[in-house]
Order: C-alpha cells, then sequence, then structure tokens
C-alpha cells in the first residue's frame, strides 16, 4: 500500500474539492463520512478513489444528522474523521456539531456554502456564516476558517485536523461552492517536509485496560440534573474557548491599521477586496486598507476595534445579507466609525464593485 | 430464574440506580451486565445510551459509555464501530429514539447490516418526557398525548420494531423481542446478539418488553400482568431472525 500521495512540493490545477481529498489524506485522516449534496460531492468522489489506496475508509450515511452523529463517533474511537456539507445539510449537522461543542469532540466538517435560504442554489454564497459560527443550540465554542482560494483549502484541511486536536473544539472549514467547483492552481505539499507536525489523535473510547480495573471508564454526558451544574460546564467551556482564542485567531491584512477606509471580507470575496485595495494604492489613493478575518470563531475582535477606531469608514462586502457584517458591527460596537456595504446574498462580488463603491463613499 | 448478585460490569459507584423503582430499564442492563461479564468483554465493549430515560445509564457499568442525543446512539456507534472494528459496539435506547426520531437510521443501519447491536425498550411511552404516546402505544392505551386512548385511525396501529428490522436485514442479522418478564431468556437474546457481532456476521437487535410503571400508573402487580399479558398480545416475545437458520 502506498504510502501518500504527495511527495515533496507539487504544483497542480484542480478543483477545491480533489484539493481537499488530498489535503484529508496528507493530514492523516482516517475515515471520512458523508451524504450527498451538490456542491461537496466531489470531495467524497475524490476520497472514495484515494480512500482504499492509503488504508483509509468511507461511509455514505442516511442523511447529515447521521454524517455528523458517526463523525463523533468516528473521533470517540479515537481516528481522525470528517465530513463535508452544504446548505440545508449544514442545517442538519447543527445538531451534532453541537453536541461536539458540549463534549469537546474533535470533528471537522468542511462547509461549501450554496445559497439560501432553503434549497435555494447549488451554486455559491457566503449565507452560513451565521450557521457555522453560531448553529445550534449552544454558544459557538467552535473554530471556523474561512478559506479563500484553492491554496487556503489545501492549507487549512491540514491545519483544521490539527486545531481540532490540539484545542478540542470541533472545527470548521467554511468554503463555498466556487471555491469547490473552480479549477485553480495551488502547491501541493507533505507537512512534514514543510516542518508541519500532525497532531496524534487518541480515543475517548476503548483505550488499552479494563475500565474500572486498569484504568477509568470513560464516562461522557451531555445531560445536566441542575441549572448550576450546567452553568459549570458551560462557564468551564467559555474559559477553555477564550484562553486559545490569542492563539487561534488568524486574519490578512493591506494597510489597515493606516488607512481612513478599511475594506472588510472574508472568504472568496476577500480577493475581490484585497485586488480593489491594491489596485486603489497603484491609482495613487494612500488612505485605503484592507482586512480580512481568516477565523470568523474566534473573531480578530481586537484588530477590528483597533481599526473602527482609527478609520473613518468601513465598507463591508459580503455574499449575504449581512451575515459578516452582524460580527463585525458587534465586535466594534460603540465605536463611531461610518459603516458601508456591498451585500448580495448569493451572489458573487467583483473588484470593480468594490472600486466602484470605495469613489461613491470616499 | 434467581440472580440475586450484581453483575461484575456495573459501576457500584452510580447504584442504586437513578431509575424509578419498579422500571423495567433496570432489568434490561442487569442483563446486559451479566451478559458482558460472561463473554468478558468490558475491555472492548462501548456502550451508547440515547436520550430518554436510558440517559440515566451514562455511568451504569464499568464500560467506557457515551450519552448521545434523542435517537442518535445507532449513528454515534455506527461510527465507533467503523472507524475501530475491534471494539464490541452496543446502542442502548428506547421506543421513541428508536422507532420514531431515530427510525430513519435503526432502518439504514440494519438495511447496512452494520456490525453493531441494538437494544431498544419498549415500555409503549415517552418516559422520560413524562408519558405521551410512542410509536409502541397499544391500541386505545390512555398516555398523555391520548388522553383518551390511542386511537389507530388517527395514530395507526404500534410499531412492530423487530419485525420490520428482520425484514430489511440480511443474512448475518440476529433480532429477538425479550421482555424483563424473562430474564434469562432476554439474556440468553442478548448474549446471541453481542456474539453475533463479535462472529462479524451482521446487525444484531433486541427489543425488551419493559414497564413504565410510573407513567403508566400502575402498581407492581398491575405492571407486570400489562407486561406479561397485554403487551404480548401485539408484541410476540421470541427470536425473529437468527443467522444460519433463516428466518
Ligand atoms: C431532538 C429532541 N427532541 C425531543 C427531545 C425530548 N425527549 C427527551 S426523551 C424523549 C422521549 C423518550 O422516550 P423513549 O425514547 O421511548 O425513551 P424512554 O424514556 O421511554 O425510555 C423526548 C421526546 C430531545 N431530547 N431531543
Ligand atoms: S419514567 Fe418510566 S421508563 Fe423512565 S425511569 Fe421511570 S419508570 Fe422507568
Ligand atoms: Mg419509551
Amino acid at each position: 500500500m502506498a504510502n501518500k500521495p504527495i511527495t515533496g512540493e507539487q504544483r497542480v490545477f484542480m478543483t477545491g474539492n480533489e484539493v481537499i481529498a488530498y489535503a484529508a489524506v496528507m493530514a492523516e485522516a482516517d475515515i471520512m463520512y458523508g451524504y450527498p449534496i451538490t456542491p461537496q460531492n466531489e470531495i467524497m468522489h475524490y476520497w472514495t478513489r484515494l480512500a482504499p489506496k492509503y488504508g483509509k475508509k468511507f461511509l455514505q450515511t442516511e442523511d447529515e444528522l447521521s454524517a455528523g452523529f458517526t463523525t463523533i463517533g468516528g473521533v470517540l474511537a479515537g481516528r481522525k474523521a470528517f465530513t463535508a456539507t452544504a446548505g440545508p445539510g449544514n442545517t442538519l449537522m447543527q445538531e451534532p456539531m453541537s453536541m461536539a461543542e458540549m463534549m469537546r469532540i474533535p470533528t471537522l466538517l468542511i462547509v461549501q456554502q450554496r445559497g439560501g435560504p432553503s434549497t435555494a442554489t447549488v451554486i455559491y454564497s457566503q449565507q452560513e456564516v451565521t450557521m457555522t459560527t453560531y448553529g445550534g443550540n449552544g454558544e459557538g465554542f467552535r473554530i471556523v476558517y474561512s478559506t479563500s482560494s484553492h491554496q487556503d483549502l489545501y492549507d487549512y484541511v491540514i491545519k483544521g485536523f490539527n486545531t481540532a486536536w490540539k484545542y478540542r473544539f470541533p472545527t470548521f472549514i467554511l468554503g463555498d461552492g466556487y471555491q469547490a467547483k473552480m479549477r485553480e492552481a495551488c502547491v501541493m505539499y507533505d507537512p512534514a517536509e514543510r516542518g508541519i507536525e500532525l497532531v496524534k489523535p487518541t480515543p475517548y473510547m476503548g483505550a488499552p485496560g479494563t475500565p474500572g480495573v486498569d484504568r477509568k471508564p470513560s464516562h461522557m454526558r451531555n445531560t445536566y440534573n441542575t441549572e448550576e451544574e450546567l452553568y459549570e460546564v458551560v462557564m468551564n467551556l467559555a474559559k477553555a474557548y477564550e484562553a486559545i482564542i490569542p492563539e487561534v485567531v488568524e486574519f490578512e491584512e493591506l494597510n489597515a491599521f493606516e488607512a481612513d477606509t478599511v475594506i472588510i471580507a472574508h472568504g472568496v470575496v476577500s480577493r475581490a477586496a484585497k485586488g480593489a485595495v491594491k489596485e486603489l494604492l497603484a491609482e495613487g489613493e494612500k488612505k485605503v486598507g484592507y482586512f480580512r478575518p481568516i477565523t470568523l470563531r474566534p473573531l480578530a475582535v481586537n484588530e477590528l476595534r483597533e481599526i473602527a477606531q482609527r478609520a473613518k469608514k468601513l465598507i463591508i462586502a459580503e455574499s449575504s445579507y449581512g451575515q459578516l457584517l452582524k460580527q463585525i458591527k458587534e465586535a466594534i460596537y460603540g465605536t463611531d466609525v461610518e459603516i458601508h456595504t456591498i451585500l448580495k446574498p448569493g451572489v458573487g462580488i467583483t473588484q470593480e464593485e468594490i472600486v466602484a463603491k470605495y469613489h461613491e463613499v470616499k | 430464574m434467581n440472580y440475586p448478585q450484581i453483575p461484575k460490569s456495573w459501576n457500584i459507584e452510580s447504584k442504586p440506580h437513578k431509575f424509578c423503582p419498579g422500571c423495567g430499564h433496570g432489568i434490561a442492563l442487569k442483563a446486559l451486565g451479566m451478559v458482558i461479564d460472561e463473554l468478558g468483554i468490558q475491555d472492548k465493549t462501548v456502550f451508547g445510551v440515547d436520550i430518554g430515560c436510558s440517559l440515566l445509564a451514562w455511568d451504569f457499568f464499568n464500560v467506557d459509555t457515551i450519552q448521545t442525543h434523542h435517537g442518535r446512539t445507532t449513528p454515534v456507534i455506527t461510527g465507533i464501530k467503523r472507524a475501530n472494528p475491534e471494539l464490541i459496539t452496543i446502542a442502548y435506547m428506547g421506543d421513541g429514539g428508536g422507532y420514531a426520531i431515530g427510525s430513519q437510521h435503526l432502518v439504514n443501519a440494519a438495511a447496512r447490516n452494520e456490525k453493531i447491536t441494538v437494544i431498544l425498550v419498549n415500555n409503549t411511552n415517552y418516559g422520560m418526557t413524562g408519558g405521551q404516546m410512542a410509536p409502541t402505544t397499544l391500541p386505545g392505551q390512555k398516555t398523555e398525548t391520548t388522553p383518551y386512548g390511542r386511537d389507530v385511525d388517527e395514530t395507526g396501529y404500534p410499531t412492530l420494531g423487530p419485525e420490520m428490522v428482520a425484514a430489511i436485514a440480511r443474512e448475518g442479522a440476529y433480532v429477538a423481542r425479550g421482555t424483563v418478564a424473562n430474564l434469562r431468556q432476554l439474556k440468553g437474546f442478548i448474549k446471541k446478539a453481542i456474539e453475533n457481532q463479535m462472529a462479524g456476521n451482521g446487525f444484531s437487535f433486541v427489543e425488551v418488553l419493559s414497564g413504565c410503571p410510573t407513567n403508566w400508573r400502575t402498581n407492581a402487580k398491575e405492571t407486570w400482568d400489562f407486561i406479561e399479558n397485554t403487551m404480548t398480545q401485539y408484541f410476540k416475545v421470541g427470536e425473529l431472525k437468527v443467522p444460519g437458520k433463516g428466518e
């Protein structure tokens, strides 16, 4: 049996879904559980082609509830388990992910956002931000990476498994249908050759020894008897989550801490935003900057506040009716920066539109 | 039929258990505990409990145990077994969990012949939430949501779970219905079910006829009478599918 599909560095031109399947193999994922939904299907298609060659497994489940809960089972057994979904499937995933959140089960879920609400389109959107960051009956103790390119998909799938298993919070890769289906160049590599150490999984259930004799039994529950008992559990989760925020938060920026007008976008839209800022700077505009939150949970609140306190205007661009906007408003609460928006639910946003918006509000 | 001793695999620290007095769950778990002891599988067993009164068993055994969500124990246990087939995996749930909210999981796990064991406690109602109608509620039976008795024209007939599973599952599956009124037989069914998993034959499923005196509002005598004489008119006790023996 071959050991790894990638050795050294390989420049490829492929779809994002294919990149993800390779990244999962290179991250030493053991098993994928999944249910078909566009635009994530090809992750399963490529995984099922690759998996048997590298001693890895796949189970097609009866729905996304099952895909999420079997993924939890795989993790409990001490395996790197993952699943992928989109749209209405993501809705169903919120139930298992709330269990993962409560019990600190390091699942990895890849979301390829499609249009919403409901079945909507199978193509593209950024409308699953609220659900992926704060879905389920919980407090959003999760880690969500919003990717913007195929390179990101490769890098963050590898990183996502490490983050999940290191911090033991459910982790999400938030992509979209454009990233899923388009072909783009990226470099695939063996993480070991780049000095990236892969975190080894350990079992929650079925560790060696007889429970009650050689070791304590692993008794895991998510139900509590009193308000006080639950309060303590949730506050401990909150404390653990708060503690890791400084290590986990990621963002990218260009001139954002010096600019009067800062354009904020995440995911694939951030490419248009960055392009717009570069274009404007090249045209001689000096007071424009770009900020892209990479982690949407936890959000780079300190940096956003700093920017909002300094800048005069923010332009927030996203392919939803204001899901990122809502989180940014909350983050910068109390500052009096002017906020302008480009909100296009389920539709892509171009560099030209952002440049035009800048001139309009300048 | 006298088993005075406490199974070795029980977690003494969590006893006396938290079920109501006279509840059938404790008897079903006694049978399971004895089987775990007899097969010597305490070190390899992973136990999953549903939400329903089965959730009270989250620390019942000295066995690794995961408390899941209502209806979702089957997929959690399936996920564990698929990821590590060395483990012996048991999903424990109520009739609401298995036949209503989690029925798609039960049906599909049986159809895929998952090498897991499902033990489902049929107490003809939703015990944990205060006695509403379950898929297994008998015609005419009064519950909190059928205060005038279950009207089969409106709500259908009781689900025959083992019959359904036996119809779906293929060769290699083991399917039986036992009762807390016959511990020796129930223990035998559970043992065969787990042995079937250990042999890698296929899915194994045991429904357990059980009592819920709290919601039935029955005394000890009435409880046993209902389990032994009324429930068995609809739910036939016995083996429905045994590998090698056909149906
Ligand atoms: C998704 C969801 N819906 C509803 C509930 C509420 N609920 C908790 S237990 C239960 C019914 C339990 O009945 P059953 O499965 O028959 O188990 P029993 O208590 O009778 O043993 C329900 C509806 C829940 N916890 N989760
Ligand atoms: S409510 Fe019924 S099923 Fe639940 S513990 Fe009490 S008697 Fe048992
Ligand atoms: Mg019940």
